[in-house]
């Protein structure tokens, strides 16, 4: 009788379709708002379309377009100058709170909910708060600096809405803002921290430096790998955040605060050139892949 | 020698205890800044030096701000979105983490693999032709865009499987002999051990969708259906001088972000605690 096989192979069957079920649910969802739109994306970047009128399938023309583009040139520019601000002065501060908050110290549940709160609270209310905190003329900060150093408010960094400080303020913003996110994600990787080891270390003769550099490092490296990669993505990915501290009621950026979003957005909303958009964003694309495949060398090489 | 090791300890965590002071310092003074500010006339809002506590609190500030723009509308919107952003997203998420972490089948790995090359591609990436796609199912100023759009995400799925790899499979195997079903195993063992998780995973999700800017600013531009974010940045741009108004509605805008996260961070910080987060 084949009954004895059928059984086996339904039974197979049936655990895979338990399997995509649970997968399912999910997946359609993104299938169709994800994976068909990032498919998509490719199809753009080489034609011209304006969104109502046929597309016209352009070859490498905006690509081309890209390599003679100033503005989309200092976009770019702009943007990895704010990733390399942000990045590891995020992860210095994210670690080094993590480390202090990970001591048996007073108050640690209060120190962590308002390290993290800046990363909850809404970007636009604190950034309006910060806009006016660091106000040129009016603002707190100057008027203290001012106070202090008696440097008249005409010498002053007028910050936001200073062209060789603007940078500098929107790093600083970046960072006060999600430091604690970060922050939870060491915690979390210090919990894995095997306290043995440390024990092992201390018994060997190891300060609390060389056990910090040769214990607790590498044993972060998983968590390290997850912050950075997701730092330098959220840095090449930002808009919000200089549409809020920079832009004015018609959400336009100039030449030193524009990111690559910023041209991105603009090229196919403003301009309705989804094609060049479109190529624009698969070299933001191909930035951020470049990234995580290096780092995926790097974590397969030295993680775990 | 015993002395001057105490003594360096002590030294030291001084030193801890003044960074940390300083830190928190400045992780709070734009928000007391903001709360002061918002219990002002505009006119002293930037008073120097900076009279913390108003001399008489201006409370009608409190009251305008929800005549002034459609703030109750604005909130209710993006609480909405919000909530039914968080429940698919853990739902989805969870479900489809056990059977990646837990389950046995063909396509397992190229499928994860998949997931987790999207989390690399940033949204910003495809936010235009995700746009004229939404557009053509007629689906541009609807809340059910924005919803679409932040249910499913591979982060959700990414962080809930890296839970799920830290529960011993052994649990599951003892639960399948025992006659229980994946979907029991699911959601009797999984689910009430994965609480930390979830719990992240809420505030995660919740924050990102409250907080969201670019979505609803592409899709949302009839002002009955704009978010708090789209809002409030509206009421920015029209009142630009009303500084105590503008900090009023900021602080309004903070509070339910603040009381879901005080709820949730019980959890949250129970969930760093005891290990349910491990890489």
């Amino acid at each position: 009788m084949p009954k004895d096989h059928k059984p086996r192979l339904s039974k197979s069957v049936r655990h895979h379709l338990v399997a995509y079920s649970f997968i399912a649910p999910n997946f359609i969802g993104f299938a169709v708002f994800t994976l068909v739109p990032m498919a998509f994306a490719f199809v753009l970047a080489f034609v011209e379309w304006d969104g109502a009128n046929p597309m016209a399938f352009v070859g490498l023309r905006n690509f081309d377009r890209l390599l003679h583009d100033a503005a989309f040139h200092k976009a770019l520019w702009n943007t990895v100058v704010y990733t390399i601000g942000v990045v590891p002065l995020t992860m210095a501060c994210a670690l080094a709170l993590a480390v202090l908050l990970n001591r048996k110290i007073a108050a640690r549940n209060f120190l962590r909910t308002v390290f993290f709160f800046p990363y909850v609270a809404s970007l636009v209310a604190v950034a309006a708060v910060w806009n006016f905190i660091f106000s040129p003329t009016l603002g707190p900060v100057n008027n203290l600096l001012n106070a202090l150093t008696g440097i008249p408010f005409e010498e002053l960094p007028r910050w936001a809405a200073d062209k060789d400080w603007a940078m500098f303020t929107v790093v600083l913003f970046t960072v006060w803002k999600n430091m604690g996110y970060y922050m939870v994600i060491y915690l979390a990787g210090l919990q894995g921290v095997n306290p043995e080891l440390h024990e092992a270390a201390h018994l060997d003769g190891a300060n609390a430096w060389q056990r910090f550099w040769n214990v607790t490092i590498p044993q972060l490296a998983p968590a390290t790998f997850f912050v950075l990669m997701i730092l330098i993505i959220n840095s090449f990915k930002v808009y919000d955040i200089f549409i809020n501290l920079f832009a004015g009621a018609d959400n336009q950026l100039n030449d030193t605060t524009r990111i690559l979003v910023y041209q991105i957005y603009n090229t196919a909303f403003r301009s309705l050139d989804f094609g060049y958009s479109s190529a624009m964003a698969i070299v933001l694309f191909l930035i951020v892949l470049g990234i995580t495949l290096v780092q995926f060398h790097g974590e397969k090489k030295y993680g775990q | 020698m015993a002395d001057s090791k105490k003594g360096w300890n002590a030294a030291f965590m001084a030193l801890v205890y003044i960074s940390l002071a300083l830190t928190v310092l400045c992780m709070l003074v734009p928000f007391a800044w903001m709360l002061s500010a918002s219990l002002k006339l505009s006119k002293d809002v930037f008073s120097f030096p900076i009279q913390w506590i108003p001399d008489s609190p201006r409370w009608e500030n409190f009251k305008d701000i929800w005549t002034r723009i459609p703030l109750g509308m604005f909130i209710y919107n993006t609480a909405k979105l919000s909530v039914i952003v968080t429940v698919l997203q853990l739902l989805t998420s969870s479900f489809a983490a056990y059977a990646f972490s837990k389950l046995k089948f063909r396509g397992k790995h190229a499928l994860f693999l998949g997931y987790i090359a999207t989390i690399a591609i940033p949204w910003q990436a495809y936010m235009v032709p995700q746009f004229i796609l939404m557009r053509s199912m007629g689906l541009n100023n609807t809340h059910l865009s924005i919803i679409l759009l932040q249910a499913f995400s591979a982060f959700g799925v990414f962080l809930m499987r890296q839970f799920y790899q830290g529960i011993p499979d052994e649990l599951c195997e003892a639960a399948r002999i025992d006659g229980m079903n994946e979907y029991g195993i699911w959601a009797k063992i999984m689910l009430p051990l994965s609480k930390p998780a979830l719990s992240t995973l809420t505030i995660f999700t919740f924050v990102s969708t409250w907080n969201d800017f670019l979505g609803p600013m592409i899709y949302l531009t009839k002002t009955e259906l704009k978010t708090i974010q789209i809002g409030l940045r509206m009421f920015i741009s029209q009142y630009s001088a009303e500084y105590g108004l503008i900090m009023a509605a900021s602080v309004v805008s903070i509070i339910p972000v603040l009381i879901v996260f005080l709820a949730v961070q019980k959890y949250f910080v129970q969930g760093i605690a005891t290990s349910g987060i491990k890489g």
